[in-house]
């Protein structure tokens, strides 16, 4: 028996919600909530009522306990048929993509002919966790079987143990925020405050272009009276930005990085439908582009000297080999922008002999692109960054703009994400 | 949103009190369930002159299993024989001296009449007689048919029906919609047909099965409605709404196994992102509905600009864009294809600060007047449905007293619901309604409006 030869996966399109800031319009929503509203949208948009899709796979990186089965119990709530299956993934910033990808391979394998990846997250319903202590005595009180028994396990319960650990965007080995860990990767390359805040003015400015010529029309469904991204601010200017105090790195006098120049704390969520090209032509869905391929990587910023947001440069020239492709072979860019500075570095990193050899081992530097093509409907900067959520917004995003080009144009996905992570994609209309 | 005058006028206290303070109480309508029969009860049909149409109405009375009387019988029938229609073929009129035979038939059976019946005036258009007093007699039709749905009480309903030459074929399709429930809220209308090729036979159930229907305002209101009522009938609906509206679209959507399509009507690209819609995702479209529409009420004195031209981009030029682009495109609209677009009756009657919006909903009738015999050309037809007090959220948010009397005054004595326009409009959109060409029909109880 010979197995089937690999296709390429379609993307069809996608839904997400605008992107909120936290504690604003989506303080009362659940993932679950935010997730099954993206489903719902999605299925009205491609008119899967009630039909099966090969699997649904998706995932939050901050998650409740009674997230447990976020996806599937999503699906059971959405309008897709019951028997849809579905799993979760976690890959921090990276999940959305890497949904995306697994459902690709899956499709791309024959073992499946559709699929939903998908991502949410909230910063407003985060989970808040008890203290070690407190959990402990509480599992002892639930156990104990005399009156004696939980009197002693009450006991045991300290004031000091009933303070919540409130989740922090911190990474768990270094305890520096993921701003903080950026900003050093900021100085190390020396990326100016005015590049920064130039580059976060054109993801603004592009994503309100985008929303005005309704290229967003057929990629986002409104939510709970939301119709547009909270974050977005379509007249701001670098005079305005520059205006603002640094937030991370705040122990360089020079630190550059803002609360502008950052992407805010986002609630969201996405989804994108990918199949095979008999399923989309069977039911009558134009196919906006291909999944190609795609190639995650992950650094040592603990012992390594490496900074924790680089993960994507290191994957980029796997993944461009590997297609005999050039850094330069691509119409669109779409870098996820962390922070406007993860954007720059990881372009200049590119650029940089010493680094493409020193650390990728590359003969000739990847070199620069044509900045024309980075990010042209804006990127997180402007929409915000509900963190699972950003890599379906991308993918669906990306494969539009290429569709809308013509046949046979290029994107790049470039996401790094916590934990010295990235994942990389290429697509192709 | 239903009509809580006539839910309370007819509730067992309600009753009383509404009967004791001599108010008005308005009837329960017949509406439309699936798997309803054509009529209650029997039909009487009759005629003056050598009517040319009985045949053709007779099989169209028994196909929908409906038991016909002839006048003589139906007088001296029982009273579980009362009749539900009086059907009135006056095609054999020379002058006006069988008017009285038209009077004849008409009285005694109106008597009889069940509750929520039909009377249904069938003649040659006045404007194709031999004579001034051929055309007379035609025309008189009409003040007698107007003046009679006047009269009706509980829920029954009037109509006239002009039957050209040659149109035979296409009157099976208006006389089993102006008989049903479907036409429940039409009241006091002349509509003239047109020869056309009329399929043959269709799904009573679902006659709009296989067929894609475009409704534009899909996401609330009466849209939203035509929505509903286009899918119960078999149509895959696409449903546009502005994408600020995305959310209760998809709704509407997933609801009825539709799709949402969020594209703002008046945006310069509309056009051509709905050709390319329809054309990549369902290579092509049966029914195209034009039903969304806002209001900019202003006098007109104090109108500016933006009130002025906001009206008339959503619910004229849009409009006009849209159908121009769906004819152009090439075989994107099917053959047999059916435009409906919604005027109002303040398109008809006009209305005090709406010169703007009258001006809009006029401006459509004219549009589709002028169309008709390009779609004739095609096997389509375009036509106008004008609704007149449809209670909707937005009549919701209007003074009490405004709305009451806005609701009243109409030989019905009640607002219409969403459904009422939806089922007209699904009417005009399936494939027998083919000799239904540039007519105006008004969804309005016969509103003193404009009448
Ligand atoms: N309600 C009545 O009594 C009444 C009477 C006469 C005529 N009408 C007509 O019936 C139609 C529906 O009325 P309704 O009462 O349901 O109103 P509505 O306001 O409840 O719904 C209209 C819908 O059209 C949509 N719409 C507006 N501008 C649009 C655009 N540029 N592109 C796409 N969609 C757009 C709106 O978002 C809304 O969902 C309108 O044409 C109205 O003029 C209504």
């Amino acid at each position: 028996m010979s197995s089937p030869q690999p296709r390429r996966a379609a993307v069809l399109g996608g839904n997400r919600i605008p992107f909120a800031r936290s504690n604003s319009a989506y303080a009362q929503a659940s993932n679950q909530d935010m997730l099954t509203a993206t489903l719902d949208g999605l299925v009205a948009r491609f008119g899967l009522q009630g039909q099966q899709v090969g699997e649904v796979v998706a995932g939050a990186v901050l998650k409740h306990s009674r997230d447990f089965n976020l996806t599937r119990e999503s699906v059971l709530g959405s309008r897709l048929a019951a028997t849809t299956p579905a799993y979760d993934v976690q890959q921090a910033c990276g999940t959305g993509l890497e949904a995306a990808v697994l459902v690709a391979n899956k499709i791309a394998l024959g073992q499946i002919e559709s699929g939903i990846a998908g991502g949410v997250d909230t910063t407003s319903d985060a989970p808040l966790a008890v203290g070690d202590d407190l959990r402990r005595a509480l599992i002892e009180l639930n156990n104990a079987r005399t009156l004696k028994d939980r009197l002693r396990a009450i006991g045991r319960i300290r004031p000091g143990s009933l303070v919540p650990e409130i989740p922090r965007n911190a990474e768990p080995r270094t305890g520096l925020a993921m701003g903080d860990h950026q900003a050093i990767t900021a100085r190390e390359w020396e990326i100016s405050r005015e590049d920064q805040d130039q580059l976060t003015v054109r993801s603004h400015r592009n994503l309100a272009a985008a929303y005005d010529r309704g290229f967003l029309d057929d990629l986002v469904t409104p939510y709970l009276g939301l119709t547009r991204d909270q974050n977005l601010r379509p007249d701001t200017t670098v005079e305005k930005l520059a205006k603002l105090k640094p937030v991370f790195g705040k122990d360089d006098p020079a630190a550059t990085m803002t609360a502008g120049n950052s992407t805010p704390l986002s609630d969201g969520a996405s989804a994108v439908l990918l199949s095979s090209d008999e399923w989309a032509a069977e039911h009558g869905l134009p196919v906006l582009a291909h999944l190609v391929d795609a190639q995650t990587a992950a650094v040592d910023y603990v012992h390594g000297g490496e900074g924790l947001l680089m993960a994507p440069a290191y994957a980029m020239p796997v993944v461009l080999a590997r297609n005999g492709l050039t850094l330069q072979d691509f119409d669109f860019y779409e870098i996820h922008e962390a922070f406007a500075s993860t954007v720059l570095a990881t372009l200049k990193a590119w650029e940089d002999p010493a680094f493409c050899k020193e650390r990728l081992g590359l003969d000739a530097p990847l070199g620069a692109i044509d900045r024309d093509k980075l990010n042209v409907n804006g990127s997180s900067l402007a929409a915000g960054h509900p963190f699972a959520a950003t890599g379906g917004r991308i993918v669906a995003s990306l494969a539009k703009q290429l569709h809308e080009a013509g046949s046979g144009r290029r994107g790049l996905i470039s996401i790094c994400a916590a934990g010295g992570q990235g994942v990389v994609a290429i697509l192709e209309s | 949103m239903s009509d809580w005058y006539t839910s309370f006028a007819n509730s067992g206290v309600g009753s009383t009190l509404v009967k004791q303070l001599g108010l008005p109480r308005p009837a329960v309508l017949r509406r439309y369930e699936p798997g309803q029969q054509l009529l209650p009860g029997p039909a009487v049909v009759g005629s003056a002159g050598e009517g040319r149409l009985r045949a053709t109405l007779t099989a169209v009375l028994r196909d929908a299993g409906v038991a016909v009387l002839s006048p003589a019988a139906a007088d001296g029938a029982g009273d579980g024989e009362r009749p539900a229609a009086v059907v009135l073929d006056a095609t054999g009129l020379t002058g006006p001296a069988q008017l009285a035979a038209a009077h004849d038939l008409l009285a005694p059976a109106v008597k009889r009449l069940r509750p929520t019946g039909r009377v249904l005036v069938l003649a040659d258009p006045p404007a194709t007689a031999d004579s001034p007093a051929q055309a007379a007699a035609r025309q008189a039709l009409e003040g007698l048919v107007r003046s009679l749905a006047k009269e009706l009480r509980a829920g029954s309903t009037a109509n006239l029906v002009f039957v050209p030459e040659g149109a035979e074929a296409s009157l099976a399709s208006p006389v089993r919609f102006f008989l049903s429930g479907r036409s429940a809220y039409v009241d006091g209308q002349v509509l003239t047909l047109s020869a056309a090729d009329v399929p043959a036979g269709e799904d009573a159930e679902r006659p709009l099965a296989g067929k894609v229907a475009v409704v534009t305002g899909a996401a609330r209101g009466i849209g939203a409605s035509i929505a509903r009522v286009m899918a119960r009938d078999g149509a895959h609906v696409v449903a546009v709404d502005v994408p600020a509206a995305g959310e209760s679209l998809a709704a509407v959507a997933n609801e009825i196994g539709g799709t949402a399509f969020q594209l703002d009507i008046t945006a310069p690209d509309a056009a051509a992102r709905l050709v390319t819609h329809l054309r990549e995702r369902h290579g092509g479209v049966d029914v195209v509905v034009h039903n969304a529409g806002i209001t900019r009420d202003k006098l007109l004195v104090n109108m500016d600009a933006a009130r002025w031209n906001g009206v008339m981009a959503v619910n004229l030029q849009a409009q006009l864009d849209l159908t121009r682009a769906l004819l152009d495109a090439d075989g994107v609209l099917r053959p047999g294809a059916r435009v409906v677009c919604v005027s109002s009756q303040s398109g008809i009657a006009g209305n005090r600060g709406q010169s703007n919006y009258a001006a809009s909903k006029a401006g459509v009738i004219g549009m589709v007047r002028a169309w008709a015999p390009e779609f004739a050309e095609r096997g389509a037809t375009v036509n106008a449905v004008a609704p007149g007090f449809i209670v909707t959220e937005m009549t919701a948010t209007m003074p009490l007293g405004t709305r009451e009397v806005g609701a009243r005054i109409n030989s019905l004595q009640q607002g219409g619901l969403p459904v009422d326009v939806a089922e007209t409009i699904a009417w005009l959109s399936s494939p027998t309604a083919a000799g239904v060409n540039g007519q105006v029909v008004r969804v309005c109880g016969q509103s003193m409006l404009g009448a």
